[in-house]
């Protein structure tokens, strides 16, 4: 019983032939344009790698770009195959890699739709990345003058005026960490020496922010220092000020931003796996049809293509049984010499 | 006395002629790129529209973009006529066209080079523009409650935190204007009260800059009040002090980024102009090369091609003198027969 058997008079033939070259071309041109998105979007994520605990979501670049690179060069070889389909002579020297072509196709369509669900089902490990990353960051902003931690001011700073957010979840991280650091702090003050005492840790605590959480959009100069003391600014409310600072936590601009570009990428990945199959279908078609015609006493008459000889159930079978027989072969079978010395003859 | 002849036998003038065709297509791109330039310069200047003062600067983007609509004319046109001509019959269409095609062609090629010049000399108009409306912003930064004003102080933050400058000049532009609000200041205080004495307007001036003027790369948490004074901060000199707030005036900021924009697109557009102006050669070669076959029993003999007919200077009267005697028409004169009526108005 075949699968989605189709009648293909030689115009029909010669029509598919020359649809299918132009659709390899259109395929070869979304798989560069999958390479590129990959491309872009592994830049976007390393511009963040400071704030980013672990690179987890890289896999999702990582699959686009390899996967944009080998579509290239599967549909060129459809290409130059559907370019020798019609002539009889030089067909049949294709037809050994056309089953690796096919399972490679479908390898491609299927890493491709798993870097779309990928992107999605990602978005948990993406937060609890950067939710790591950021504290380090917040924890780590005095340490200006410490190796390898010196640039964690200047990258927060420039994250949070870029993106326009305040602290991991808000603007209250920063309460919790000592993000002046003991250099620039006057040890013999007062105020100094009761901030330092009135906690466990010996630490500066303010209810202060840094200048990058200031709000331009604010009406009034910023005020960066005693947030939750209405009475240290004149009309001033704490409660009910909003443009002040920043509202946003950059744990959540980040992660907006990020979904928001993978969410622009997908249906560009989506058409390439539309476009990938209809080239995959169209040379099944192109396939058989011409291997139809070939057997044919008059090889301009019309022959029938389908995609799979006997129904899918069958074809299964047949995978099967063949797999079997090649690990079996592979198996140590005092019976297997006289086979094997047989076999080896024939081949 | 011709001006520049040249001998063109049969073979050079096919070859002229297949060559201008693929210059006139190279100078049509390199039109729509002129007028692209222009366009994309425009936005950018649109852009810090509201820090200047006036639009004279837009002259640039506007002739570029001018010119580069115009080129697309000439060149298609300049593409048509080479097409036609080197067939003789269809080449006397174009005769009565030419000369008034290579006047206005002339004028376009010579706008385009006047735009190329001006990007480079109007550093001075556009840094007095920028000198005043950088003022204007910060002197309106407090009234975000005046209608009209109100965004001064997000744009001049943005500004300054964008382009990494602070005040006009450099930050102590800040110290003398009043940059916070009344509404934000408590009369009863004290220290309210010794500032405003303290000057003969009555302004609150502070020795401190807005947070945007803070530079990210400094290894110490932002210090914008009290800059000046050494004991107000702790292990703080501010003679030595570089990184804590940006150093460069945004007036210095904004010259450099547009002069350097500028100067490339002229640098860009140069190369235009050189293409047209051998278009405008090429053509002008052919037309009088194919003139000399027309009539002939021999296309393919050779002939003479030259620029101009006459020199430069009887060339150019040729030209003014239909718009002088235009002029001439319109003056009162004592000895004109303007009793019979019969003086033309425009």
């Amino acid at each position: 019983m075949v699968l989605l058997k189709m009648i293909f008079p030689l115009q029909r033939r010669v029509r598919l032939a020359q649809g299918l070259w132009l659709l390899s071309w259109l395929a070869v041109m979304s798989g560069a344009f999958t390479f590129c998105l990959g491309v872009y979007l592994k830049t976007e994520l390393l511009r963040r790698a400071e704030v980013m605990d672990n690179t987890e979501i890289h896999v999702v670049p990582n699959i686009l770009m390899l996967v944009g690179l080998a579509s290239i060069g599967t549909n060129w070889f459809a290409g130059r195959v559907c370019q020798d389909s019609l002539d009889v002579t030089r067909f049949p020297r294709w037809k050994p890699f056309l089953l690796a072509w096919f399972a490679v196709a479908m390898i491609l369509c299927f890493l491709l739709i798993t870097s779309v669900v990928l992107s999605y089902a990602l978005q948990g490990h993406l937060e609890e990345s950067l939710k790591v990353g950021l504290r380090n960051g917040i924890r780590f902003y005095r340490d200006t003058d410490v190796p390898g931690r010196c640039f964690q001011k200047e990258t927060i700073d420039r994250l949070q005026v870029e993106l326009r957010c305040c602290g991991n979840n808000n603007f209250r991280d920063w309460f919790e960490v000592q993000w002046i650091s003991n250099r620039y702090l006057d040890f013999t003050s007062k105020e100094v020496k009761d901030r330092v005492r009135s906690n466990v840790d010996g630490r500066y605590l303010v209810d202060g922010v840094p200048f990058s959480c200031c709000n331009p959009g604010s009406p009034r100069p910023c005020l960066q220092y005693h947030l939750l003391d209405n009475n240290a600014h004149y009309n001033y409310e704490h409660q009910s000020e909003e443009l002040n600072l920043y509202s946003r936590g950059c744990r959540q601009a980040l992660v907006d931003y990020y979904m928001e570009l993978m969410n622009t990428i997908g249906p560009g990945v989506l058409s390439l796996v539309f476009v990938q199959i209809s080239v995959l279908l169209s040379l099944r078609y192109l396939q058989t049809a011409v291997e139809g015609a070939m057997a044919l006493e008059d090889p301009e008459g019309e022959s029938e293509g389908y995609i799979l000889e006997k129904g899918l159930k069958d074809t299964f079978e047949e995978f099967k049984a063949n797999t079997l027989n090649l690990l079996k072969l592979g198996q140590i079978n005092p019976n297997a010499e006289e086979d094997g010395d047989e076999k080896a003859a024939s081949s | 006395m011709v001006v520049m002849k040249m001998k063109f036998p049969f073979e050079k003038r096919v070859k002229l002629a297949q060559g201008l065709w693929l210059l006139s297509w190279l100078a049509t791109m390199a039109g729509a790129l002129t007028f692209t330039l222009g366009c994309f310069l425009k936005t950018e200047l649109n852009r810090r529209a509201e820090v200047m003062d006036n639009t004279d600067i837009h002259i640039v983007p506007n002739t570029l973009m001018i010119v580069g609509m115009a080129s697309l004319g000439i060149n298609y046109f300049a593409g048509k006529i080479c097409q036609d001509a080197l067939d003789a019959g269809r080449f006397l269409r174009w005769k009565s066209f030419l000369k008034p095609y290579f006047g206005v062609s002339c004028f376009f090629s010579a706008l385009m080079l006047l735009s190329v010049i001006m990007s480079y000399i109007m550093k001075g108009n556009l840094e007095s523009s920028l000198k005043i409306g950088l003022k204007n912003g910060i002197r309106f930064y407090k009234d975000t409650d005046t209608p009209g004003r109100c965004f001064q102080k997000q744009t001049i933050d943005r500004l300054q935190m964008q382009f990494h400058c602070c005040g006009n000049t450099d930050f102590r532009d800040w110290f003398e204007v009043q940059w916070i609000s009344n509404r934000y200041l408590d009369f009863s205080s004290k220290d309210v009260k010794d500032r405003i004495k303290s000057n003969v307007d009555g302004r609150y001036l502070v020795d401190g800059v807005p947070f945007s003027c803070c530079n990210p790369s400094s290894p110490r948490p932002c210090i914008q009040y009290e800059i000046t004074n050494n004991s107000a901060h702790y292990n703080y000199e501010h003679q030595t002090e570089e990184l804590n707030i940006f150093i460069r005036g945004c007036r210095e900021a904004l010259v450099n980024y547009y002069m350097g924009l500028m100067k490339t697109i002229g640098a860009g557009v140069f190369p235009v102009f050189l293409i047209q102006g051998s278009v405008l050669v090429s053509l002008r070669y052919l037309q009088t090369a194919m003139e000399a076959v027309t009539g002939e029993e021999n296309t393919e003999m050779e002939t003479e091609g030259y620029l101009l007919e006459k020199s430069l200077k009887e060339t150019i009267m040729e030209y003014l003198d239909p718009v002088l005697t235009f002029f001439l028409l319109n003056q009162v004169s004592d000895d004109s027969t303007g009793a019979e009526g019969s003086t033309p108005t425009p």
